[in-house]
C-alpha cells in the first residue's frame, strides 16, 4: 500500500482505524479486548477478518459501530471523517452499517415500520409510501423473503436464517458506505448462504467497502475478499489474500497462535 | 393499516410536537355554573343533590345509607396508603351543575362548553365513527345523541339521571346489584353522591356494530366527579362502549370515583374501552365489575395514562357456563404518578375461560403496580385462565411491582401465569440506533411496540390518539 493510501483521510479510503483499543468493564477493572488495530479499507474493497472463537472479532465490530458497552481508544475514520466521538445513529447516518450476529427482536414493531424509519434516517428524508413499497418488494425478492414478513414484528420469532437475510436486506436498502458483517454466515444452510452471499455481492460496489467477520471459509468462496486479515488475541496477526484462507482451512489457527506468541514475546 | 398508524408516530414528531398535557387538555374554562355545591361531604349535600335531581325516594334513601357506609368503612390498607391518606374529602365540591339544559343538538350546548369539547375533538369523532355520544361536564351530561336507527331497534343510550326518570324499573332492578354500596369505600362514596354516567340497554338480538362513546371532562378545581354507569346487554346482543376522560391541570387535587356495572345476558358480548388521561392532580379511584352469563363474552380494554393515583381493577364474574372474560390493560406511570391497576376474575360456573393481559410502563420516578385476583369457585370445573403481566421500565428510578393472587378451589383447572419485567434494552436501543434512529425515536419505537397488542384492539382513531399520547409522555425521557 502506498504511503498516501495509509492516510485515513485519503478519499480512496472508505474506512480506517488507527491504533484501536477496545476495553470492556470486568467488575471494577477494565479488560482490553482489542489491543491496537490498524486497518484501512479502500473503496471497492472487501476485507475478511478471520479468527478463532473468543478472539474479540465481534467486540471489534460492535465497538466500531459505537456500542455503549465498550470504551474505545484510537481513531475511527469513515469517508475521510473521524467518527469515533459520534453516537451509533450518527455513524449509521454517515453510512456505517453493522450486520449483527444475533439481531435482537423488537416485539410490536413491524418490519415495514422499522425499515421505513431506518431509511428515512439514513437518507435524511421521508420516503413516499408507494416508492417505499416498490423498493421493499424488490429487496424482498432479491433476498427470497416472503413479502408477508413486512407485517411481522422485527426479528420476533424469526429463524436464524430469516434474521440474517433481513440483515442483508437492510444492507441493500440502506446502501451503506462501509459495512461490518459479523458472522453473517453462522447458522445458515447452503441455500441460505448462497442467497445471503449474493445479497452482499449485490450491495457491494466500487464506492463502498466491507469487513466480513467470520471464522469459516465457506462464505469467502462466495464473497471473494480482496484482503484477508487474521485476528487473534485482540490483534491483526497476519494480512494476505485468499491463500491465507486456504492455509487456515488446512492448518487451523494453531501455527499462527505460535507466531502470535512469538510476536507477543518480541513486543514485551 | 398498522403501517400508517405507526408511521404517524415514527415520523420525527417528537420534536414537532412541543405542546404538552397542559396546553392540550390542561386548560380550563372560567367557572360559570348554575349550581356549585359548597365543599364538603355530608347528608345536606347528599339531600341537595337528590332533591335537585327530583329523584324517587328509594334512590334518596340509597344515597343517605351509602354516605353512612362510606363513613363507616376504613380506607383500604393494601394499596398506596400514603397517597390515599392525603385525599382531603372536605376540600372537594361534590356536585356542580353547569348552565343550560342537556342538549341533543350540538348547537344548543352552551358556547364555553361547546368550545371545550370542540377543542377535545368530541363532535368530530361523533361525525366520523360513533353511533352515539354523551359528553359529561362536571356532574352533568350536557350533550347526548344516538343514531336514530338504533333507537328504533330499542337501544337505549342516555345519561344515568335521565334513565332513572325514564326507565325507573330497569334502573331499580340493576342499580347496585353488580357492585353493592358497601363493596368498598369508594363504591359507597359514589353511591352517595353519584351524578351523570351512562345508561345503556341493548335489546335481545341487537348488535350495535359501531361504538357508543362517553366523554368525561372535569373543569373546576377541587372537583369530584362521580359518574355511575350501567350497561345491560340482553340475550344475543352486542355493544362496544368507549369512554375518554381529561381534566385541567391544577395544583390542588380533584377526585374521580366512578362505579361501572355491566350485565351480559346469555350469549351477549360487551366490550368496554377506557382511555383515561386525567391530569396529574386527579385521584382516579374506580370500581368496575361485570356479570357474565352463559356463553357471553365481556372484555375490559383499559388504558390508564394520566392521574396522580389510579386504583382500578376491572372485574368479571363468570356466572354462566362457558362465559369468557378478558381484561386487557396498559398503564403508563410518569413522574409523580402511581398506576395501581389490575383485574379480578371470578370463575363461578363450569367451563368458563378468562384471560388477563396487563402491560405497564414506568418512566422517571413513576410507579406501576399490577394487582390481580383470579378465583375459581368450588364446582367451577373445567375452567381455563391465563394471566400475563409485562412491565417495561424506562430510567433507573422507575418502579414496577406485581401482586398476582390465584385462589383455585377446583383441581381440573388450567392456569397459566407469566410475569416479565424488562428495561428498555440496551441491545434493542443499539440495534435501532445502528440503523440511524436517534435514541429518543428508538425508545419511542420500543415503547410503542410494547403496547402494540393493546393498541391494535382499539378503533383506529383511538389507536392514533393513544400513540400520540405516548409520544407526548415519552418526550425528553432520559433512558
Amino acid at each position: 500500500m502506498s504511503d498516501a493510501l495509509l492516510n485515513p483521510a485519503n478519499p480512496a479510503n472508505v474506512f480506517a482505524c488507527r491504533n484501536l483499543h477496545v476495553f470492556v468493564k470486568d467488575g471494577d477493572q477494565e479488560k482490553e479486548i482489542v489491543r491496537g488495530v490498524d486497518l484501512t479499507v479502500q473503496r471497492g474493497q472487501k476485507h475478511a477478518l478471520m479468527g478463532p472463537n473468543g478472539s474479540g472479532k465481534s467486540t471489534l465490530a460492535a465497538a466500531l459501530m459505537g456500542h455503549p458497552s465498550y470504551r474505545v481508544e484510537g481513531e475511527i475514520w469513515l469517508n475521510g471523517e473521524r467518527v469515533d466521538a459520534l453516537e451509533p445513529h450518527e455513524r449509521a447516518r454517515r453510512g456505517m452499517f453493522l450486520s449483527f450476529q444475533y439481531p435482537v427482536a423488537v416485539p410490536g414493531v413491524t418490519v415495514a415500520n422499522f425499515l421505513r424509519a431506518s431509511l428515512a434516517a439514513r437518507r435524511g428524508t421521508e420516503i413516499p409510501v408507494r416508492a417505499f413499497r416498490q423498493e421493499l418488494n424488490e429487496a424482498f425478492a432479491t433476498m427470497g423473503i416472503d413479502p408477508s414478513f413486512i407485517t411481522r414484528y422485527l426479528n420476533d420469532g424469526f429463524s436464524g436464517g430469516e434474521k440474517k437475510k433481513l440483515e442483508i436486506l437492510q444492507m441493500l436498502l440502506l446502501k451503506p458506505a462501509f459495512s461490518l458483517l459479523d458472522e453473517t454466515d453462522s447458522g445458515l444452510d447452503i441455500d441460505a448462504l448462497k442467497v445471503v452471499s449474493d445479497g452482499i455481492n449485490q450491495a457491494s460496489g466500487p464506492d463502498n467497502g466491507l469487513l466480513l467477520v467470520t471464522h469459516y471459509q465457506r462464505i469467502l468462496n462466495h464473497v471473494q475478499p480482496d484482503v484477508v486479515h487474521v485476528f487473534m488475541s485482540g490483534r491483526l496477526v497476519r494480512t494476505g489474500g485468499m491463500e491465507l484462507v486456504t492455509a487456515l482451512e488446512e492448518r487451523g489457527y494453531d501455527w499462527l497462535t505460535d507466531e502470535a506468541a512469538v510476536a507477543e514475546g518480541s513486543r514485551t | 393499516m398498522s403501517e400508517t398508524t405507526t408511521t404517524n408516530t415514527t415520523r420525527g414528531q417528537l420534536t414537532a410536537i412541543n405542546d404538552d398535557y397542559t396546553a392540550r387538555y390542561g386548560f380550563h374554562d372560567p367557572e360559570d355554573y348554575f349550581l356549585k355545591a359548597p365543599k364538603g361531604l355530608n347528608h345536606e349535600v347528599v339531600e341537595m343533590i337528590s332533591r335537585k335531581k327530583n329523584e324517587p325516594d328509594w334512590m334518596r334513601a340509597v344515597r343517605h345509607a351509602a354516605l353512612d357506609t362510606f363513613r363507616a368503612k376504613p380506607m383500604p390498607r393494601w394499596g398506596d396508603n400514603e397517597s390515599l391518606d392525603s385525599i382531603d374529602f372536605e376540600n372537594i365540591h361534590y356536585y356542580i351543575k353547569p348552565k343550560g339544559e342537556q342538549a341533543t343538538d350540538w348547537n344548543d350546548v352552551p358556547d364555553q362548553i361547546k368550545k371545550t369539547f370542540d377543542r377535545l375533538g368530541i363532535p368530530e369523532a361523533e361525525r366520523k365513527f360513533l353511533a352515539g355520544v354523551t359528553a359529561q361536564y362536571e356532574s352533568e351530561v350536557v350533550y347526548h345523541s344516538i343514531r336514530e336507527d338504533l333507537t328504533k331497534l330499542g337501544v337505549i343510550f342516555m345519561d344515568m339521571d335521565s334513565a332513572l326518570r325514564e326507565h325507573p324499573e330497569i334502573v331499580r332492578k340493576w342499580f347496585g346489584k353488580i357492585i353493592p354500596t358497601g363493596d368498598n369505600k369508594f363504591s359507597a362514596l359514589n353511591t352517595a353522591v353519584w351524578s351523570g354516567g351512562s345508561f345503556i340497554y341493548v335489546p335481545k338480538g341487537v348488535k350495535v356494530d359501531i361504538p357508543l362513546q362517553a366523554y368525561f371532562r372535569i373543569n373546576a378545581e377541587n372537583m369530584g366527579q362521580f359518574e355511575r354507569t350501567l350497561i345491560i346487554a340482553d340475550e344475543d346482543s352486542s355493544v362496544h362502549y368507549i369512554e375518554g376522560c381529561t381534566a385541567p391541570t391544577y395544583s390542588s387535587d380533584s377526585l374521580h370515583s366512578a362505579v361501572v356495572e355491566l350485565v351480559a345476558m346469555d350469549r351477549a358480548h360487551i366490550r368496554y374501552t377506557t382511555i383515561q388521561n386525567w391530569s396529574v392532580n386527579v385521584y382516579n379511584l374506580v370500581t368496575k365489575r361485570a356479570h357474565a352469563y352463559t356463553d357471553s363474552v365481556v372484555e375490559w380494554v383499559d388504558g390508564n395514562l394520566g392521574s396522580k393515583l389510579t386504583m382500578k381493577y376491572p372485574a368479571i364474574v363468570l356466572k354462566g357456563e362457558r362465559a369468557h372474560g378478558e381484561v386487557l390493560s396498559i398503564a403508563f406511570a410518569g413522574h409523580g404518578q402511581h398506576q395501581d391497576a389490575g383485574a379480578k376474575m371470578t370463575h363461578a360456573a363450569p367451563n368458563t375461560t378468562s384471560r388477563i393481559i396487563s402491560k405497564s410502563i414506568s418512566k422517571d420516578d413513576g410507579r406501576s403496580s399490577y394487582r390481580g385476583l383470579v378465583r375459581v369457585n368450588r364446582g367451577a370445573t373445567g375452567c381455563k385462565t391465563s394471566v400475563e403481566c409485562d412491565a417495561l421500565l424506562i430510567g433507573e428510578n422507575a418502579i414496577s411491582d406485581t401482586y398476582p393472587t390465584m385462589d383455585v378451589a377446583e383441581s381440573d383447572v388450567r392456569v397459566e401465569h407469566e410475569a416479565r419485567v424488562s428495561k428498555v434494552g440496551e441491545e434493542q436501543l443499539f440495534y435501532l440506533q445502528s440503523r440511524g434512529l436517534d435514541p429518543d425515536k428508538a425508545r419511542l419505537m420500543i415503547v410503542n411496540g410494547f403496547i402494540e397488542p393493546f393498541v391494535k384492539e382499539l378503533p383506529m382513531e383511538y389507536a392514533v390518539e393513544l400513540n400520540r399520547l405516548i409520544e407526548l409522555e415519552m418526550e425528553g425521557s432520559v433512558g
